[in-house]
């Protein structure tokens, strides 16, 4: 039973820089605003939360970092795209690009550096029970407020006017402008907490999952959040369990090379990748299922005058 | 009072709107891209200065003296070569909205269908080498193209995701032949294949240099993509598909059709540009086989304004980021990921100043 506790626990690990990134698109993203940019962000997050908690020692001084390094840059990208109405493929694009060169500038003297990790929230006495207590009371901060926000996201998106507000910019900018609702703000700030969250997805994986700063250590996972919001038809609870369920698969994969199986490691190593391609192919097949769930307004620039 | 429509900055009595243009001034066309330029020079003063590096001297050892030279500006056109390339095949599609984001992979699978040509045909090869291996990499490149093509109009995957994944997929599955089945037998267990013999490698164009004829290539492309865009059917419907999806349904072009052909042609020239690197300047199968040309070539596609003259001069300048940070690396000591950062920014500053086509700035 210990042995299954670990597993599951591990799989949350791999989960959490999915579900936050993920999460965090999902909100920019139903605000009409495609934001490529996820891995660069995640790997600016990361190096930033590395190299803060580095100088530091303290890894929560880190987490914040990684959130601030994530709304800087998708400050930028909300410039280029609302106020210079740039096209948003090629401006998320840019996004990574600057992302990948600026986190590796960053963090040229951080490779292989020593940091404090991510603690454990432990409870005395509950975390030491077998199953449950690692289980649901022996997981880092940013584990919590992953799951804690995907629900608040799912609230708010669902039941209140906030969240109506939300939905109506991502349908139609131009009716909600026309109801007097300020369009590129509600944008600006979708952008924004996108940002942040993307920025926490890489702080956890430089703080908590691999406590080490590495370049392009984000190996893909912004795009497999992309596709992550795709998969949970932009919804957060069904976003939730495909993140769990990537994270059950990162793991497998990992497990399988560490066991010797008779595979080249680079075939498992792929398996991410090719599961993103699959996922993606089941859930996009139903055309009418996408059209009726994806934000109409998604990846449009909107001006008022246009 | 809420702000009012289009208003972009405001400040004391002092605003900036927006205001649509109907027409675009010829010369704006051409201004734009040098304004871009100038600016991610600017700021890369900038950034230097933050990086505690004289700007000026900085500026001379990053764009100037690395093609102080003729070797530099023979290894400027090495650079060049994969990123026009690329990038001509990139522009047909992005002019129809279909977004090839997995050049990369693509030019890795050419890369390991010419490889494996010329590692098939190892000293027993002869001067019909050369063109088996480019037609190898052109299939490479097409066949590894039409998966996402064909998951994007059978099951309505977007292509963006997929062709980037399978970047990923192509480039462990480059690493897993040199590690296992193309290993250099002779070569110490390095991760990489046999070189190449004669036969199978690029003639330079210059003795003594490693500038080759895949220039030609480029050329061949670029002809063949301006003709394309100004004097065919397919040119027009691209154009037409990329401004007016809905005019281009009403005319009964095939969205499908369209999708298929930009990303097999995409593909083809990327699949093209990795048999020339790995003909041309590496003479090997190794793990890995460029350094992001594949992601490069789309700014260089945005920087030449999806225009083929355009592209070739674009190709050019990114070639100089790439020379520029391998030479801040030796006479600055800074790291080699400075090129990317000036990419990103290059990009950035493209996209920016394209709004002054389609706006004018207004004070009011």
């Amino acid at each position: 039973m210990d042995i299954a506790a670990s597993i599951l626990v591990a799989v949350m690990m791999a989960a959490t820089p999915l579900l936050l990134a993920a999460l965090g698109e999902l909100i920019t993203e139903k605000a009409g605003v495609l934001n490529l940019g996820i891995e660069g962000m995640m790997l600016v997050g990361a190096v930033c939360a590395f190299a803060v908690a580095y100088k530091t020692g303290n890894a929560y001084f880190g987490v914040v970092a990684g959130a601030l390094a994530g709304v800087t840059l998708a400050a930028f990208f909300a410039l280029l795209v609302l106020v210079l109405l740039t096209n948003q493929v090629a401006t998320g694009l840019a996004l990574t690009l600057f992302g990948i060169g600026l986190s590796a500038l960053i963090g040229k003297g951080l490779v292989g550096q020593p940091i404090p990790r991510l603690p454990l929230l432990s409870i005395p006495g509950i975390s030491d029970l077998p199953v449950v207590g690692p289980l649901l009371f022996g997981h880092d901060l940013l584990v919590y407020l992953s799951l804690a926000l995907t629900f608040l996201a799912h609230r708010i998106i669902t039941r209140t006017r906030l969240g109506l507000t939300l939905r109506a910019v991502g349908e139609s900018p131009h009716v909600a402008h026309g109801l007097g609702l300020s369009v590129r703000r509600v944008q600006l700030s979708a952008i924004l907490i996108g940002g942040a969250l993307s920025g926490l997805g890489g702080a956890y994986l430089s703080l908590a999952y691999t406590p080490m700063w590495a370049e392009n250590m984000t190996s893909g996972r912004g795009w497999i959040a992309l596709a992550l919001v795709v998969f949970g038809t932009w919804r957060p609870l069904r976003m939730l369990a495909g993140a769990y369920l990537f994270g059950a698969m990162t793991l497998a994969q990992l497990h399988l090379q560490g066991l010797g199986v008779p595979i080249p490691s680079q075939f498992l190593s792929m398996l991410p990748y090719l599961a993103t391609i699959l996922v993606l192919v089941l859930m996009s097949r139903d055309a009418v299922r996408i059209k009726l769930n994806a934000p109409a307004a998604l990846g449009k620039s909107f001006h008022p005058d246009r | 009072m809420p702000p009012k429509a289009g208003v972009i900055l405001a400040k004391r009595g002092f605003r900036l709107r927006l205001e649509a243009r109907t027409e675009t001034p010829r010369w704006l066309i051409y201004a734009t891209p040098l304004l871009a330029l100038a600016l991610t020079v600017l700021s890369g003063a900038g950034l230097f200065a933050l990086l505690g590096v004289d700007p000026l001297r900085a500026l001379y050892g990053f764009f100037i003296e690395p093609i102080s030279d003729l070797y530099g500006w023979t290894e400027l056109g090495v650079k060049a070569i994969p990123l026009a390339l690329i990038a001509l095949g990139l522009s047909l599609g992005f002019r129809a909205n279909v977004w090839n984001i997995g050049a990369e992979g693509q030019l890795t699978i050419g890369a390991i269908c010419a490889g494996g040509v010329a590692l098939a045909l190892w000293n027993s090869g002869g001067w019909w080498s050369l063109p088996l291996m480019a037609l190898a990499g052109l299939c490479g490149g097409i066949a590894y193209a039409a998966i996402p093509a064909l998951l994007r109009t059978q099951f309505n995957a977007n292509e963006i995701l997929t062709s980037l994944m399978l970047t990923y997929v192509a480039q462990l599955f480059l690493s897993y032949l040199v590690t296992g089945p193309l290993r250099d037998p002779d070569g110490f267990n390095f991760p990489q294949s046999r070189p190449f013999d004669a036969d199978a490698l690029m003639p330079p164009v210059l003795e003594g240099f490693r500038l080759h004829w895949g220039l030609l290539a480029v050329a061949v492309a670029a002809v063949a993509a301006q003709a394309v865009l100004t004097r065919s059917l397919l040119g027009y419907r691209l154009t037409v598909t990329g401004l007016a999806p809905a005019a281009a349904r009403f005319a009964g072009f095939s969205a499908p059709g369209i999708i298929w052909t930009c990303l097999l042609i995409g593909g083809g020239c990327a699949g093209l540009a990795g048999m020339l690197e790995v003909a041309g300047p590496i003479g090997q199968l190794m793990p890995t086989v460029s350094p992001g040309y594949g992601f490069t070539a789309i700014i260089v596609a945005f920087l030449g304004r999806l225009n083929p003259l355009g592209i070739c001069v674009a190709a050019l300048v990114l070639a100089l980021s790439y020379i520029g940070s391998e030479a801040a690396q030796v006479t600055l000591k800074l790291s080699a990921s400075v090129g990317t950062v000036f990419q990103g920014l290059l990009l950035f500053f493209v996209l920016a100043c394209d709004l002054l086509l389609l706006y004018r700035i207004r004070r009011e």
